[in-house]
């Protein structure tokens, strides 16, 4: 019953800041007489370019029908996880809800690290080119405005509207996750959320990146488009099956020393590593699961003596230091690539 | 005069081809300037160095005093620029497209739709002006890029090939705007195209542009002078023969006279070339002989020959 009164709390006060905000007059373009910055304009039109182009919507629906799919075997199963007493996650039960799954489906972070890319991808392939064919570019670049202004409103339109969606999503989830399971979330809890919120942002943006550069690449909107996928599908796809390849080239099948066959595993994962979804996945099961608590190969000695128990949120982020740290590079290194070959190029249409 | 654009031994190479080639052009305040010449000239590229979206190798540009190269974003504000094949955003209305230039020209909200409103008025789209662009004519898109080149309120407007797919009365109309518009506002207008005809009736001068290089330069009457000042007159005159006797001694009265120097006849024509105007003894000549005049006129040499002469010089020199 308690939780019901903080409902009511939470819905009253959420009536209360809507009327505040009904108080001041914020019809914008109205009343103000300051003339909005042209990046903020750029801006401005990206984003609701994004919010109303039917590409959006399909992807919007989506990602709407598979996090609800995965919420729901996640809260379907989660009574049964509850239920064993040994478990050292049991006091996060809230991030239990972006992991679990009963088999049938993939939990919702593996989801969003499927389609994230698919979404930064559809949000980036066509960025300048389908603005060059179709004679805009040079009408933009006519204007008093600096050139990176277009690239930069390309890439923060976009991420604006990826974060509104991830948070929205994140957010929802854990309000849902509160109403049926009626368990408050930690801080702990929340800090991890939101920096696999934040994580996920990140990832995408990248994809995003990468999908700009091919568009200033590439002059025609399919073949940046189909580019992308290509690098994504040999990320997701092929580059497993050539490492595991390669693995099975190098490692030699008679019995080694321990000492070799780590050092034969750590190579794989690194290896691996080179990827932006395994970088992703890592980061994300580490932030998500505080009982993960190497990345890597453990040795029993290292095991042993170890109680199992949830690592400080600290402690999981310095495991995954390099997995984030390798993301926002690939991140940045990208839209360094489209930011340079966007500066240098001739506009014509 | 002050002149608004100014370019001075510009030149600009793709690899080994030089589209400009050393150019140097003064446009005046307040003419309507022409620049023609064939496709692949480099006109378009002079134009996108005029607006600094492409950076010479050599020479320099200034329009209103700024510096095109190292200023883009001041001569941007003050420049006006019609690109060819216009796009606008498809899925928003004329008036939306407007607006947002207005906007990134740093107009308020309010001022960008009365501004809008009032250009989509003068260029007559007012009743299209909440309608999509993806279902607007050629000739109302151009018409569109015009209230939108004029939107930022500029000093000087550049129209690359702004003629281009328009019907002609769509064009005839399109050009009176453009000369009406820039009139009532006083501007610089620098039009490109390979449309001599339609260039002819509005500029107040032209230049002629082959393989990046400007050949001639100047008023189109005294271009012609220019061109054909050493050239003779041609007077053509149309008769009816009625006996082919009266023909041989018409040809050798009219060689008889001062100054001819040559008569040509094709069937109901004559063709004759003298060095000085004697066009009152030819008519008299001609009427004299007994033979029936139906018309006389001495030939001008108009865009049409100027340009059929350079563009065959600019393809013997390549």
């Amino acid at each position: 019953m308690g939780w019901m009164k903080f409902i009511s709390f939470i819905l009253r006060e959420g009536i209360i800041m809507h009327k505040l905000f009904h108080f001041k007059p914020i019809a914008p373009g109205l009343k103000d007489e300051k003339s909005s910055h042209p990046f903020g304009v750029l801006v401005a039109k990206e984003i609701s370019d994004h919010i109303r182009s039917w590409r959006f919507i399909i992807l919007l629906a989506l990602i709407l029908l598979t996090c609800i799919s995965s919420l729901y075997t996640s809260l379907s199963s989660i009574s049964k996880t509850v239920a064993k007493p040994d478990d050292p996650e049991n006091t996060f039960l809230l991030l239990k809800l972006f992991t679990l799954s009963d088999g049938t489906l993939p939990p919702f972070h593996v989801f969003i690290g499927f389609l994230g890319p698919l979404l930064g991808i559809s949000l980036g392939f066509d960025a300048i080119n389908s603005e060059q064919n179709a004679g805009t570019l040079s009408r933009v670049m006519a204007q008093p405005i600096h050139r990176d202004y277009l690239i930069n409103a390309k890439f923060a339109g976009a991420l604006i509207v990826i974060s509104t969606l991830f948070l929205a999503l994140g957010l929802a989830v854990i309000g849902l996750g509160i109403i049926i399971i009626g368990v408050p979330p930690t801080p702990q809890e929340l800090l991890r959320i939101f920096l696999f919120i934040f994580l996920s942002i990140f990832y995408v943006a990248f994809w995003l990146n990468l999908a700009i550069f091919f568009s200033i690449r590439f002059r025609q909107a399919a073949t940046s488009a189909l580019t992308a996928i290509a690098v994504w599908l040999f990320f997701t796809v092929f580059y497993q099956i050539i490492v595991s390849l390669i693995a099975k080239a190098i490692i030699p099948t008679t019995a080694i020393e321990t000492d070799q066959t780590l050092n034969y595993q750590k190579l794989i994962n690194d290896l691996l590593r080179i990827v932006p979804s395994q970088l992703y996945s890592d980061a994300t099961t580490t932030l998500l699961m505080p009982s993960v608590r190497s990345l890597g190969p453990l040795t029993m000695e290292q095991v042993y003596g170890a109680i199992p128990s949830p690592l400080p949120i600290l402690e999981s982020l310095t495991i995954v230091w390099p997995q984030l740290t390798g993301l926002l590079a690939a991140t940045i290194l990208c839209f360094a690539g489209s930011y340079y070959s966007f500066m240098r190029r001739e506009i014509r249409s | 005069m002050a002149d608004v654009i100014e370019l001075k031994g510009v030149t600009k190479c793709y690899g080994s081809l030089k589209a400009v080639d050393d150019l140097s052009l003064g446009i005046r305040k307040g003419e309507i300037y022409g620049l023609l010449g064939p496709n692949g000239a480099g006109k378009s590229t002079t134009i996108l160095m005029m607006l600094g979206l492409t950076e010479p190798n050599e020479g320099s540009i200034k329009v209103c005093g700024i510096d095109s190269t190292s200023n883009p974003v001041e001569v941007k504000r003050k420049v006006g620029y019609l690109p060819d094949n216009v796009g606008f955003y498809e899925n928003q209305t004329g008036l939306d497209n407007l607006i947002f230039i207005a906007k990134l020209n740093r107009a308020t909200s309010a001022e960008a739709r009365n501004r809008a409103f009032d250009l989509l008025n003068r260029v007559g789209l007012t009743d299209a002006a909440n309608k999509k662009v993806g279902t607007y004519s050629r000739g109302m898109r151009q018409r569109l890029g015009l209230a939108e080149v004029l939107i930022k309120k500029p000093e000087v407007i550049v129209l690359d090939e702004p003629t281009l797919g328009i019907d002609p009365s769509g064009v005839k109309a399109f050009l009176g705007l453009i000369v009406q518009l820039s009139r009532a506002d006083g501007l610089t207008v620098l039009l490109s195209s390979h449309h001599l005809h339609q260039v002819q009736q509005v500029c107040d001068r032209v230049g002629i542009f082959v393989s990046g290089k400007l050949i001639a330069n100047g008023p189109i009457p005294e271009l012609s002078g220019q061109l054909f000042g050493n050239k003779l007159f041609t007077v053509e005159a149309g008769v009816v023969w009625r006996t082919l006797e009266k023909r041989e001694q018409l040809v050798t009265d009219l060689r008889n006279i001062d100054g001819v120097c040559s008569v040509a006849y094709e069937e109901n024509r004559l063709l004759i070339e003298c060095s000085m105007d004697e066009i009152a003894t030819i008519a008299r000549t001609i009427v004299y002989s007994g033979i029936d005049l139906t018309h006389l006129f001495q030939r001008q040499y108009g865009l049409d020959e100027i340009y059929q002469l350079y563009f065959e010089g600019g393809h013997n020199h390549a």
